[in-house]
């Protein structure tokens, strides 16, 4: 009996009126835990009733305190018939296990009922009274804490960090079983809420018993998410990164602050950034030498086959080019097995059996030693992390895999379901361990493909699926990444021995740009540059991530959103056939949303992207696409070319005048959006200095040349003169088209940004205005035989439109920023398309937008060369999985950027070209290529091919040596020209708003808050919520249902924040809304599923350290101020 | 193709004040549009028509939603489905309890019956006041009423306590609740020219000096017999009204009244001929009101009586405001002079409030 939990219900007010004879209610409280159930006497004729019960006490498991919520049933007392629910609350009393969460949790709740919604609110009061069990075979693991923050948490320090934890559970949809049919719908929702409940619990606790085993004490990044999967069951699967966090006393907080300060610090080049992570206590204390035992980082098999750190050698780059010989726990996995990717079923398939059987047997292996899974994937949910902690981003890896959800009926299993898809293994897998294996695959091609790029870990790493009937996609993506392994380690962080490994230490603003890969033997083509801000490594000329900008990162003018939006039709099928098309359509949506999004972002004038994150939406009749990112000017990357339109048939006069309107209207758009997102890089005057000119290098060999897809690619490999120019090809009308919509999407009005990520790059000002919101539309086609073009017309309008309402809904806002913008699509139905979105508006003060933080660039010696060389963007893929063809199942893998959709779109036509530095608009020979017989032996290609991966690679250079961690308490974040500044400033105005009072909680899907800083986290909020109506038209219709809805389920999470004591809730996210309607029987149904970490939070006093208030992340470093209640 | 739903729900409740009017006004959506179309929001903030629907949709349902918790503006503050800023909802309660003056004065007086509410559609047309916004009005009167009946105390602060609306928007109320309950007749032609603000104020005099709260709290013995509220008027002190009779039924007294006006007055003023040849009308008018008041019927028709018994008379001689202070000021001290005149205290409660009435009624 490890645990003791108390409830004691106080009272009530607001509840609906029950009797109608009397216009009263006779309420009393059902209170249950596990198969406990307390009572308290009923209050008679009362709306507001006070019970002030005694403390009901459960005696149980800690392992069910982790699993179960505590039940809340508010009825209405009825002499002669049954009672009548009014409501629910239930309460995850998870927060309460961990000492340094929230002690108690007190308040109103809203009583919720699945029909009627919010009727009333209950005070209630529990606690929770653990005694020690040091049993080691215990199943529970509380004091683990959960943060769905992808960064290491304010106020904590990261000791160590362990790696990735997952788990899933499995069970059937309630709302499927039989007993469904004789139940009400009531019952069944809350049969479902419950059960999701149970599972989340469980699911946490098991991720939890993982994490302990590894030696960790929380998982960061945490990402819970739900697949409905209809008559096959409920999955509920998580994904994290195991840490171990110190607690940052308030004592040593302050201490942390003692930075040196950016003007004083010498050789200011590098590094005074304000590290908005507010996590530099960290790495502001010097550990020890990297010589401590390995850890699970460094023992990860990718990284086996690196130098250790004090080599002096380039190990990345040699990794890269022997990845061939990397030691790997999977060794047939991974871009090794695109060698066999060929036409050829056979092979695959034994490849495919080998590889699964290896992750079974790490799976089996996993039960006894949980750190094997953290060898087997080196990813890491985090999308921001502590200075130095990122040593060079390579680019985006994903990997997409179609699905078939088969469920065999088999009365005899009962519960058990298993799966076709090991049958030709001969193992009955149950549920569970077919989506791992599922997932496991996926994994693996991740990772392969991060190995490809010569890197040794995946950031930024995200998980999701897609469900339509029976066909799911699997997604995964990330970025891959060399990180410093010296993080891993217990006491990790020593300035002091600087590392050799690299022999020029990159300067953190810079540093994660460079290549991670050879340049001699790059996995693909590119075109290289040295670093336009140290000008010692190589730079590629673009960079895509899915991480949030780091801090430090050297940036000119501001950032903006970048979406790239794709509708594609597909006709209805059923099962196999279904999957097969959807999984041939793949490659080539990837390869379109990759086309649009790079010609954006070069409308732009910009050269990365970061926080990408791509979304593949089945329905019945289409698939929906779209990219979201945040384009930025990185200063250490080339600049962009602009864009170059070009005729395919030269000497048609007319339409050669049409072209050069079009060119010019793309120019001045060009020049236009420069103005606006102040993108002025420095010009760069041809100096003759210092670093050689590499060769540009013409790589016909690809990585993997002996795969089908490099072949291909090495075809297409068009090695035309050196341009900086992005040439667009018009050969018909679609290709106008295309162009027109590049230059439809209009900018944010005056005083607007946006940005999917954390921060803005370029604003440093935030005020205290915040506001969080949800938005979701449903748009129904007129079916009228629609065209693809017509579609993406339909989607894109869509989108901006619904920007377009946020721009005006939150005009009294202005200046201000649209921050992480998540949007997500989906298909519900025929004839549907549901965007929902989630976002925060915050301001800023306008007047110093203009300042930098502090900055001091480096003065790059002026010995160094500038040279530009650009390589445009180019394609590989590797077919490094198989194809898996057994039974009934078809699954397949697309990833990023596949060849294979670029030959068969031949309306845009990227040109490889190479910069001249000189002049940026020269204007470019477009060499366009005939895909046209290419197309076709591409969609046999594609026929075949069921897992196919790729990547977009981008280079990036590794960085040795760390940064003074005193640096970046100054931001090096540098607007404009990297004109050293020689003076650090405020990030912040110090008026900073006095929101937290008790009653308002602030909400929002970022890590932090501007001008307040977090002095606790009490806890994760993890909430599933089943609304369910039967009266939609007196509702107001669905519109009405879903907004009162989204605003119960605000409520709620408001309401449990501040029960747990907590003012706000940060990295908030609505991970699922489902709505299902039916006007016409006036019904409808919509399930919701929320997270985000309850916290306290405190105004920054103005007293505070100025190291401290350079950033809105530094929270937590200064010293205490009272505040929250 | 159209939109299906859309929605647009922010953690802190976002309202637009002049949507939020024009909702109020009882605008449909559509016609709610328009009208910000033509306010040129379209252009100043470089958007389409759709968004403005959109937006106007998104508001309305949120304030409809919030409608029922309008309706008792204190759960407002403790509810937790909408997180609104405190000075929001002070300006959403009190924009909601706001009413049109053209409209209050239309049925000012009414019983706020369900008779009278089918008459909302006509009311509608004549004061161009939406049905819908009448309505919210006139439901808003009946809620103040329905909960200030049962109260005890003094009508404004119960208002004020219960409405969390602002001072002057709680002494309104109370006067319409006044008026409501107490059926003062202000329909009559001949009161047309009055404002709502008129009779607010007089409604403030009759409550602060007539009623029985106005007398200060009740001393314990009284409590049992009459009942401290001050939606009524004291009905003792009604009962007292009559002994004012004297002063025009004694032959003596009146002209001794009247000679000590005179003597104040003259040269005083230019109307003094009229003043004194109406004196004796004048007196009556007046006192005859207050021996009436104790017949409810009267009561209703106590403004009508002012009007006609003194208003009238006096404007038709054109006097002036300033001469009209002046005779009621010494028409009132005079009394106390008069010696077999034993009613003082009962003569200044009832002339302090006709005095103040008719110096507010007195206009054009």
């Amino acid at each position: 009996m490890p645990g003791k939990l108390k409830a004691k219900i106080v009272a009530g007010r607001h509840l609906p009126v029950m009797d109608r004879a009397s216009d009263l209610t006779d309420a009393f409280v059902e209170v249950k835990f596990g198969n406990t159930t307390f009572k308290t006497d009923v209050y008679h004729k009362s709306l507001n009733p006070q019970w002030n019960s005694e403390w009901f006490k459960f005696e149980v498991d800690d392992e069910d305190l982790q699993d179960e919520p505590l039940q809340i049933t508010v009825l209405d007392h009825d002499t002669y018939s049954a009672n009548d629910a009014i409501g629910k609350v239930y309460i995850d009393i998870d927060p309460l296990l961990c000492s340094e969460a929230a002690s108690v949790i007190s308040g109103w709740f809203p009583i919720y009922d699945t029909i009627h919604g919010i009727r009333g609110e209950i005070n209630v009061l529990v606690k929770v009274e653990l005694f020690n069990d040091l049993n080691r075979f215990r199943q529970s693991s509380c004091g683990v804490k959960f943060f769905c923050t992808t960064s290491i948490p304010r106020c904590y320090r990261a000791a160590m960090v362990h790696g990735f934890v997952e788990e899933l559970v499995v069970n059937e949809d309630p709302e499927y079983q039989w007993i469904d049919r004789i139940r009400t719908p009531r019952a069944s929702n809350e049969a479902r809420q419950r059960l999701i409940s149970l599972m989340s619990g469980e699911l946490q606790r098991k991720i939890g018993l993982k994490v302990l085993e590894m030696g960790g004490n929380a998982v960061v990044g945490y990402l819970q998410c739900f697949d409905l999967e209809g008559e096959s069951g409920l999955v509920v699967r998580a994904i994290g990164t195991a840490c171990t966090l110190d607690k940052l006393s308030s004592g040593s907080a302050p201490s942390t602050n003692t930075h040196i300060h950016p003007n004083t610090a010498p050789a200011s080049n590098a590094c005074n950034s304000p590290s908005k992570d507010g996590k530099e206590p960290v790495f502001g204390e010097d550990l020890p030498s990297s010589s401590g035992p390995p850890t699970p980082f460094r023992a990860l098999p990718t990284s086996s086959s690196s130098p250790p750190p004090f080599s002096p050698s380039k190990p990345c780059s040699r990794q890269s080019s022997s990845s061939d010989t990397d030691l790997s726990l999977t060794p047939k996995t991974g871009m090794g097995s695109g060698g066999s990717a060929g036409k050829d079923a056979g092979p695959l398939k034994t490849l495919l059996r080998q590889q699964t059987q290896t992750a079974l047997e790490q799976r089996g292996a996993s039960s006894s030693g949980l750190l094997l899974n953290a060898r087997e994937f080196p990813f890491f949910t985090l999308t921001s992390f502590p200075p130095g902690f990122l040593v060079h981003a390579g680019g985006v890896v994903s990997a997409r895999s179609v699905k078939l959800l088969d469920r065999i009926h088999n009365p005899a299993l009962g519960n058990t379901r298993s799966y076709k898809l090991l049958d030709w293994n001969s193992v009955t897998a149950d549920e569970p361990e077919t989506r791992d294996a599922w997932w496991e695959e996926i994994r693996q091609e991740i990772k392969s493909h991060a190995k490809a790029l010569g890197c040794h870990a995946v950031v930024g790493y995200s998980e999701s699926t897609s469900i339509c009937e029976e066909v799911c996609i699997l997604s995964a993506s990330g970025t891959a990444a060399i990180l410093n392994p010296r993080y891993m380690r217990e006491g990790c962080l020593d300035i002091g021995s600087t590392d050799h490994r690299f022999e020029e230490p990159s300067p953190p603003s810079c540093g994660f740009c460079h290549i991670p890969y050879d340049e001699l033997n790059m996995p693909f083509p590119a075109q290289l540059t040295y670093c336009y801000h140290c000008r010692r490594q190589k730079v590629p000329d673009v960079l895509f991530t899915t991480i949030d900008l780091p801090p430090e990162a050297a940036v000119t003018g501001k950032g903006c959103l970048i979406q790239a939006r794709l509708c594609r039709l597909k006709k209805k099928a059923q099962g196999e056939v279904n999957a097969t098309a959807i999984s041939n359509l793949l490659p080539f949506m990837e390869y379109e949303l990759h086309t649009q999004l790079m010609n954006k972002l070069k409308l732009r004038s910009m050269n990365a992207l970061f926080g990408l994150r791509i979304q593949i939406s089945v329905g019945e009749n289409m698939l929906l696409g779209l990219a979201s990112a945040t384009g930025v000017y990185l200063t250490a990357l080339p600049a962009s070319g602009g864009i170059q339109i070009a005729g395919k048939t030269p000497g048609d006069l007319s339409n050669e005048h049409h072209i050069l309107t079009i060119q010019k209207r793309i120019n001045d758009t060009i020049a236009k959006n420069k103005e606006l997102y102040q993108i002025n890089p420095p010009e760069l005057t041809e100096e003759a200095v210092g670093s050689p000119i590499p060769e540009p290098r013409q790589r016909s060999r690809l990585f993997r040349s002996h795969s089908e897809s490099s072949d291909e690619l090495s075809e297409l490999d068009l090695s035309h003169g050196k341009k900086d120019a992005f040439v667009l090809e018009i050969d018909d009308t679609d290709a106008v088209e295309d162009i027109h919509s590049l230059l439809t999407d209009t900018p944010p009005p005056t005083g607007f940004y946006s940005c999917n990520t954390e921060i803005m790059p370029g604003i440093y000002n935030w005020t205290s205005g915040v506001q969080m919101f949800t938005s979701v539309r449903v748009f129904r086609l007129s079916n009228a035989n629609l065209t693809n073009q017509g579609l993406n017309k339909i989607f894109t309008d869509l989108c901006e439109n619904l920007l377009k309402s946020f721009y005006f809904k939150l005009r009294s806002m202005i200046p201000c920023c649209l921050c992480h913008l998540n949007v997500t699509v989906a298909v519900p139905e025929e004839e549907l398309i549901q965007v929902a979105v989630t976002a925060v508006a915050m301001t800023f003060d306008k007047d110093q937008t203009q300042e930098k933080p502090a900055e001091k660039v480096i003065q790059k010696g002026s010995g160094e060369i500038e040279e530009q060389l650009q390589f445009p963007l180019e394609l590989c893929a590797d077919s490094s999985s198989t194809s898996t063809q057994q039974s009934s199942k078809i699954s397949g893998t697309v990833s990023l950027l596949t060849p294979a959709a670029k030959l068969c779109h031949n309306q845009l036509v990227m040109v490889r070209s190479a910069g001249v530095p000189e002049t940026s608009n020269v204007s470019s020979r477009a060499a366009s290529v005939d895909y046209g017989s290419f197309a076709d032996r591409c969609s046999t290609w594609l026929e075949l091919l069921r897992l196919k991966a790729h990547t977009i690679r981008r280079g990036s250079v590794k960085t040795s040596r760390r940064t003074q961690s005193l640096a970046h308490s100054v931001s090096s974040l540098e607007r404009g020209s990297p004109l050293p500044e020689g003076r650090s400033r405020s990030l912040r105005s110090n008026r900073s708003f006095g929101g937290s009072s008790v009653t308002v909680v602030k909400m929002t899907p970022l890590s932090f808050l501007p001008g307040t800083r977090i002095i606790k986290y009490l806890g994760i909020i993890n909430m599933f919520f089943i609304r369910e109506t039967t009266s939609l038209r007196e509702e107001g219709g669905v519109s009405g249902f879903l907004h009162s809805f989204i605003a119960e389920v605000f409520a709620m999470v408001r309401a449990h924040v501040a029960a747990l004591g907590g003012n706000a809730v940060v990295s908030y996210s609505m991970k699922e809304c489902v709505l299902m309607e039916n006007p016409n029987k006036n019904q409808a149904q919509c399930l919701i599923n929320v997270s985000g970490d309850a916290v306290i939070c405190v105004r920054e006093t103005d007293q505070e350290p100025v190291s401290s208030s350079t950033n809105i992340g530094q929270s937590c470093s200064s010293g205490t101020d009272g505040g929250a209640t | 193709m159209a939109v299906e739903l859309d929605v647009f729900v922010g953690n802190t409740t976002i309202m637009d004040e002049e949507v939020y009017q024009l909702w109020l006004d009882g605008y449909t959506v559509n016609d709610a549009v328009k009208v910000r179309m033509e306010g040129g929001v379209l252009e100043e903030c470089e958007t389409s028509a759709d968004v403005l629907l959109s937006d106007t949709m998104d508001q309305y349902r949120t304030f409809q939603m919030c409608e029922r918790l309008l309706h008792s503006p204190a759960k407002l503050a403790n509810q937790l489905l909408f997180q609104i800023p405190p000075h929001r909802q002070a300006i959403l309660i009190e924009r909601y309890y706001a009413f049109d003056d053209a409209f209050v004065r239309e049925v000012l007086g009414k019983k706020l019956s369900k008779g009278t509410k089918k008459d909302l559609d006509d009311i509608s047309a004549k004061t161009t006041v939406t049905l819908k916004s009448c309505r919210r009005q006139f439901d808003n009167f009946k809620r103040v009423l329905k909960v200030v009946e049962e109260l005890k105390g003094p009508l404004v602060e119960n208002i004020r306590q219960h409405f969390l609306l602002s001072d002057k928007l709680a002494r309104d109320y109370a006067a319409i609740v006044f008026f409501a309950n107490n059926r003062f007749e202000t329909g009559k032609r001949k009161l047309q020219y009055l404002t709502f603000q008129d009779f607010a104020f007089c409604a403030g005099q009759l409550i602060n000096n007539w009623t029985v709260g106005a007398v200060g709290e009740p001393v314990d013995h009284q409590r049992s017999s009459r009942v401290y509220m001050d939606v009524d008027l004291d009905k003792e002190f009604l009962q007292e009204l009559k002994e004012l009779k004297i002063l025009i039924t004694d032959k003596d007294l009146l002209d001794q009244h009247k000679s000590l006006v005179c003597t104040a007055l003259r040269g005083k003023t230019k109307a003094f001929n009229e003043m004194e040849a109406n004196f004796k009308n004048l007196s009556r008018g007046l006192v005859n009101i207050a021996a009436k008041l104790t017949n409810t019927k009267d009561v209703r028709d106590f403004f009508i009586d002012l009007v006609e018994k003194f208003i009238e008379p006096c404007r038709s001689d054109r006097w002036t405001a300033a001469d009209m202070r002046l005779y009621l000021t010494h028409y009132t001290n005079s009394a106390h002079i008069l010696d077999t005149f034993k009613h003082q205290v009962v003569w200044d409660r009832y002339m302090g409030v006709i005095k103040s009435c008719i110096f507010k009624m007195y206009h054009d």
